[in-house]
């Protein structure tokens, strides 16, 4: 199956083994968002300032906005009868698909803007891409976050240039933080044999045409933030096929042990 | 049996949970309606993807249908085209203004929002109206809105920001 540019694609569409991997993948995409909207939603009312607790807020329910369109996608692409909860609440840290980097602990505030920054860039100019798809599903919902991801990558580039070019504090705090996430970055744009599959079936984006839009804003961010570009080319990878760090164990804790403990609690 | 027109109207008398003045259809938030017999089918678009606004708003739409007798109700949500604050009637401007919130800048829905610490065009002050006003968040009291203050009077306050 190869799709044409003018064409429409939907679910119905879809030979099985093409559907079993865009749920695998479709699912990746919600798990990502999950846990970075989870990651963001631990700073609320522990915030530097109000209106930063309020930004990481506010960026937190975008993205769980998005999970939630994802994640109804996926149980409709699996089609076993399992919910958007179920997807969230009773899978194994093992059967996660998110990156690495948006598992990484809040750490200062620093650590925050640099992981939000290097997702951003990414998401941002992924849901741009994303939105020509013909899956006319991923399309819509891309369509919509993008909009969403341009004032979070607004957000977060800012405050890169305001922590690099601020205080010899400010400086150093975001070095470290810089030091520390930068190895994550990769696996962003590393596809999966899942997302290759669906690179050559021209439903996905392929991330090599995106790298040159996001160094190029990461060259123009660190510019005015007066930092260096990085420069380890080491990347950590795994979790976009569940190998994860020791810290999703710990979220998934907290987001999972109502529905563990009580299953099919409801509010 | 009801009529489109009819749905309409009662439409108008549903309003955003969060910003009570304004009904559904200043929002610009109802794409379509489609009467079929008894079967009543309506297409709504939320403001943002993880607006909690939108399942109470189906929640009202379906109450207030149900106070006329309407019972077969389907709400779809439809993701594109994607919202935007440019289909914010007239009216509901007006209304939000009045409420204490700036209302979107027509137009300006999208492109330069990359634009690092650049300014949205001037935003007027619901209070005095000036417009000599400036940025404090992009990110505000809700999903939708940005914060503000007033350079003039100094108000605090609260503008639905261009999306």
């Amino acid at each position: 199956m190869q799709a044409t540019p003018s064409e429409t694609l939907s679910l119905a569409t879809y030979p099985p083994e093409v559907r079993q991997q865009l749920f695998r993948y479709v699912l990746q995409l919600a798990d990502t968002s999950l846990i970075l909207g989870h990651r963001l939603s631990e700073w609320c009312g522990h915030g530097p300032i109000l209106e930063q607790d309020l930004a990481m807020a506010n960026i937190a329910l975008d993205l769980l906005g998005e999970t939630r369109s994802l994640y109804q996608y996926a149980a409709e692409l699996e089609g076993q009868g399992r919910t958007e909860d179920d997807l969230a609440f009773l899978r194994l840290a093992t059967e996660y698909q998110n990156p690495l980097l948006v598992e990484q602990p809040n750490g200062d505030f620093a650590d925050t803007v640099v992981r939000q920054f290097l997702f951003d860039n990414f998401h941002y100019h992924f849901l741009q891409q994303l939105q020509t798809s013909p899956d006319e599903r991923l399309a819509a919902i891309a369509e919509k976050a993008w909009k969403e991801a341009a004032y979070h990558l607004k957000w977060s580039s800012e405050w890169i240039i305001r922590l690099g070019d601020g205080t010899e504090e400010s400086r150093q705090r975001v070095e470290k933080a810089l030091s520390n996430l930068w190895r994550y970055s990769g696996e962003l744009t590393n596809p999966t044999a899942t997302e290759q599959a669906l690179q050559s079936l021209g439903l996905i984006p392929n991330y090599a045409t995106l790298i040159p839009a996001m160094q190029a804003h990461v060259a123009k961010v660190f510019e005015e933030a007066t930092l260096p570009l990085p420069t380890e080319t080491y990347m950590q990878k795994g979790g976009k096929e569940g190998r994860h760090t020791e810290h999703l164990g710990y979220i998934l804790a907290e987001l999972q042990y109502m529905q563990r403990t009580y299953p099919g609690m409801k509010w | 049996m009801p009529t489109e027109e009819r749905i309409w109207q009662l439409l108008e008398e549903v309003f955003d949970p969060e910003v009570p003045v304004l009904s559904i259809l200043d929002l610009g938030i109802v794409r379509g309606v489609q009467v079929a017999g008894e079967q009543v089918t309506i297409n709504i678009t939320p403001t943002y993807s993880g607006c909690p606004a939108m399942n109470t708003i189906a929640t009202d739409i379906r109450l207030r249908l149900l106070a006329e007798g309407i019972t077969q109700v389907t709400i779809n949500n439809q993701l594109r085209p994607a919202w935007t604050t440019d289909w914010m009637t007239a009216a509901g401007r007006e209304k939000l203004e009045a409420y204490g919130i700036a209302a979107p800048v027509n137009g300006t829905s999208t492109g330069h929002v990359l634009n690092l610490f650049g300014q949205d065009t001037a935003v007027r002050c619901p209070l005095c109206k000036s417009e000599h006003t400036h940025l404090v968040s992009q990110f505000g009291s809700t999903a939708c809105k940005a914060s503000y203050q007033c350079d003039d009077c100094l108000e605090p306050f609260d503008y639905f920001k261009c999306h």
